[in-house]
């Protein structure tokens, strides 16, 4: 679609929309979010930039195959539950790490985070690889 | 460079001869062992909270069998490098013999029942792999299929059996199991447990009505036909019989089950083999012969029918595996394995020539040979036996007699007779080729001469392994005059009669067989297709590409599946509280109200799509005014994508955008079943509310979510780590529809 303006805003919105996308990831643990509506975010993300550009600029921008993503995501979410097994754990219990001790707050690192991190891999890589096939047939 | 890779292969899969060779080393210094003091166990704890271990067991029977199957498999890898020379999946084929031979030896030295059922199917896959080695060829997949479905079959039956045993004498293995054959044999489950163990031995070792399938696995290999289909694993439902008769055998059921299926096997399989112009298929008919025998004299109790059924199954390991092999130089040499086509091959190939004699008069059971010992022993055994004698003799006989003519027609036909026209000169094959079958005939000569050494070392200890009697086997070369001789007098004149008749009895055999109106294997096939035809009759119903059809089908089987539950159970209509919203909400209402209507009265596609997704998005808001971020959030986004996404695809249908709704009485029934299924859903909803709601799981999450996980956000945290296993598979389901969808467009791209 050659619209100027639409492709104009797309490229000032598209890094703002991953941004959030990126916080939503981090954030929700605590706050609203997550690995999976973080996804979702990145994902209407790209289909505006899938919209305004094209797909084969959006597979230059994102280097890698989104199905290798599904499968990054898939291997990550499944490593950080055995890492529980290889502990003495039962599969999938969330081990937990102190990062920082600050003043007023304990920074803690768990592998639920790469689990999240993993459904975050899946979820985008799953529309944007029916996005993309659907853009280019 | 490819030729010396070649030839690099070559001598690799040569060089993996030692794996038997090595076992069979193994095997021999166990022999003493396991001869003067029974077994020996060993266990390895597999799922131990199921009393399912990786236990096994080596006694007389395990030894006895692994000495045959290490032994000839050894001979069989050595001729195997040659017989493949230049096949492009060498590699492939030499792994799956080694697979299934340490499979073989696992299926005869396991002591847990569930540890022998996986080896016994995995000897099933892998002559399935095997039998269906060359995969280009249609008939050498069908064949290798109908293998792997009715063994398959058999192996589960097994497992039932194997499963209800447990349930009767509270263990798995098979050494515990032996001092309850009492009480087991009073169970009321015995006979079930009898049934299902004899499906299970009789699919594999190709007894009627299941025999079909093992003159069909000759499309593989001659090797694998020597060693799967003759020597081992055809052997396997043998053992099961052999180890199990201590538990289950000695009664009625048993002896005339097996004399009855037995003798049918034997004699019809031979009758069949007189039919046969094929090298291999008369082989694989008389192996069904062998087989039926071996059955029959298990079914007996007594010391000499089992030990007539354990020399039976040496003599014939022996000499059947090098006619395999025999016949695979004769097909390798000179491109036919016809009977008619062949002659004259005793001068251009001496060795192999000696290799048939040798085996053939083993087959034939002439005296010196071990076949004789094996059909004394046969006749004695029979004889003694209390239930009917006459029939196990007769049978015996008649099948012994039909297999010395055949013996002779193997021997003479192609070897003396006139020497056919073969397009090449005829040469010996390679030593590599000659050596396995001369060996393994020679040793039917050797075992002939000392039968007591036979009987001491490796007969005995098999046969007392599952017969626990101090009766000496009483293997001889001469047992004087007795009926027993008298039976085999009598068995090679009929031999002799029936060689001297076999052009008119193949003539007859053959019209005659084609004539049986119902065979086991016309009932295999009208299984499998009615099968196939089942599978294509669903799908022309529930799957015939229509989107509509689709949601009609998904939206129809909730409808009355939920519908019917909730009706069935509940409790007249819940009550409806009129809500308590405050004015924005209920604007919010009149709005997704309002994009339902345009929904429905649209007739522009775009529009239609966008009111969908105002419909997410009022939602979407009214979670967001009741406190439920996360639900909002995730909500919202996903309609925008759906509204997306969902215009991608109407866009790129054939006709979309346009207006053709379908005919009225459609839309009338479509819009019943939406309306029901809303109405189903409002329903289901109101009941929920009127419930009163169970707070513990919602106060224990709000407990420890930020104590023990960390997380303040309870919806992540229940998500990613209280139920991390759903959303597990909840990912793998949307990766796998992902991939799914990607495969689907792909497709119609390249269509």
């Amino acid at each position: 679609m050659q619209s100027l303006i639409l492709r104009t805003a797309t490229r000032l919105l598209v890094s703002l929309i991953l941004v959030f996308s990126i916080y939503l990831l981090f954030s929700g643990h605590n706050s609203p979010g997550g690995g999976f509506s973080g996804a979702l975010v990145a994902a209407t993300g790209f289909a505006l930039y899938t919209i305004a550009e094209g797909p084969a600029s959006v597979r230059r921008a994102i280097r890698i195959d989104p199905r290798r993503l599904i499968v990054f995501g898939l291997a990550l979410a499944l490593a950080s539950g055995l890492a529980a097994v290889f502990a003495g754990k039962p599969f999938l219990t969330g081990l937990w790490w102190t990062v920082a001790e600050l003043p007023d707050y304990t920074l803690v690192l768990g592998t639920p985070f790469f689990f999240d991190v993993g459904v975050y891999a899946i979820v985008l890589g799953t529309i944007l690889t029916i996005i993309l096939a659907l853009e280019e047939s | 460079m490819a030729a010396s890779l070649k030839h690099r292969r070559e001598w690799i899969a040569r060089a993996s001869c030692v794996l038997p060779l090595g076992l069979f080393l193994g095997a021999c210094a166990l022999v003493p062992a396991t001869a003067a003091d029974g077994s020996h166990r060993l266990s390895l704890p597999w799922i131990p909270e199921l009393g399912i271990n990786l236990s096994f067991m080596l006694d007389g029977l395990s030894v006895f069998f692994a000495l045959i199957i290490s032994g000839i498999g050894f001979f069989v890898t050595v001729y195997a490098a040659d017989y493949l020379h230049g096949h492009r999946h060498t590699g492939r084929f030499f792994v799956f013999l080694h697979a299934f031979m340490l499979s073989m030896l696992g299926l005869v030295t396991a002591d847990n029942v569930i540890a022998l059922f996986v080896f016994w199917e995995l000897t099933t896959i892998f002559s399935y792999l095997l039998i269906g080695f060359e995969h280009e060829e249609a008939a050498s997949r069908k064949s290798a299929r109908q293998a792997l479905l009715v063994t398959g079959a058999g192996g589960l039956a097994l497992l039932v059996g194997f499963l209800l045993l447990e349930m009767i004498s509270g263990t798995y293995e098979i050494s515990r199991m032996i001092p309850q054959a009492s009480p087991i044999g009073a169970h009321p489950l015995y006979g079930a447990v009898l049934f299902l163990i004899f499906i299970g031995a009789f699919t594999k070792s190709a007894q009627f009505p299941f025999h079909f399938w093992l003159p069909n696995a000759m499309a593989a290999p001659a090797p694998i036909s020597a060693f799967l289909h003759s020597a081992t694993m055809v052997k396997g439902g043998i053992y099961l019989l052999a180890r199990f008769h201590p538990i289950l055998g000695g009664g009625g059921a048993w002896t005339c089950t097996l004399m009855i299926i037995g003798a049918i096997t034997a004699v019809g399989g031979a009758v069949l083999a007189m039919g046969q112009s094929d090298l291999k298929k008369i082989l694989a008919y008389t192996t069904i012969t062998a087989l039926g025998i071996m059955t029959m004299f298990l079914g007996g109790k007594t010391t000499p029918s089992l030990t007539a059924a354990m020399t039976f199954l040496l003599v014939h390991s022996l000499y059947k595996s090098a006619l395999f092999l025999v016949a695979g130089i004769i097909d390798h040499q000179t491109g036919t394995r016809r009977l008619e086509e062949l002659g004259g091959l005793l001068r251009p190939m001496p060795a192999t020539a000696f290799a048939a004699a040798a085996a053939c008069l083993s087959m034939a059971g002439f005296p010196l040979f071990f076949g004789f010992i094996g059909k004394e022993i046969m006749y004695k055994g029979a004889l003694a036996e209390a239930m009917c004698p006459e029939l196990a003799a007769g049978a015996a006989v008649l099948s012994n007699a039909l297999m010395t003519a055949v013996g002779a027609i193997l021997v003479i036909r192609p070897f003396l007779g006139r020497s056919a026209g073969y397009p090449a000169p005829v040469r010996e094959a390679g030593v590599f080729m000659w050596c396995g079958p001369v060996v393994l005939g020679g040793i039917g000569i050797i075992f002939g001469i000392v039968p007591d050494f036979v009987g001491r070392w490796l007969v005995g200890p098999a046969v007392h392994a599952f017969h626990f009697s101090v009766e000496d086997i009483g293997l001889s070369l001469f047992h004087g005059i007795n009926e027993p001789l008298l039976l085999s007098m009598l068995t090679l004149a009929m031999g002799l009669g029936f060689y001297l008749t076999h052009r008119r009895l193949f003539q007859w055999i053959k019209s005659a067989s084609e004539k049986i109106p119902v065979t086991a294997e016309r009932v295999y096939d009208g299984c499998v297709n009615g099968v196939g035809r089942l599978g294509r009759l669903q799908t022309r119903i529930l799957q015939n590409g229509s989107l509509h059809r689709y949601f009609f089908i998904v939206a129809a089987a909730f409808l009355l599946s939920v519908g019917y539950g909730f009706l069935s159970r509940a409790q007249g209509f819940p009550e409806v509280v009129p809500p308590d919203l405050a004015l924005r909400q209920w604007l919010w209402v009149f709005g997704i109200t309002a994009a339902v209507i345009t929904v429905l009265v649209t007739r522009i596609l775009l529009l239609a799509i966008c009111a969908l997704g105002v419909i997410g998005a009022g939602l979407a808001i009214l979670f967001l005014s009741f406190g439920a971020p996360d639900l909002a959030l995730t909500q919202l986004l996903v309609e925008t994508l759906t509204v997306v996404i969902v215009s991608m695809i109407l866009f790129r249908l054939p006709g979309a955008g346009s207006e053709t709704k379908g005919r009225l009485s459609r839309r009338l029934f479509d819009g019943l079943l939406a309306a029901g299924s809303g109405v189903l859903v409002t329903t289901l909803l109101l009941a929920v509310l009127s419930t009163e709601l169970d707070r513990t799981i919602t106060a224990f999450f709000e407990r420890n979510s930020y104590l023990v996980a960390h997380g303040k956000n309870i919806v992540n945290v229940i998500l990613v780590d209280f139920r991390s296993m759903d959303t597990l598979g909840e990912i793998v389901v949307v990766a796998t529809a992902g991939l799914a969808g990607y495969a689907l467009i792909q497709n119609r791209r390249r269509e």
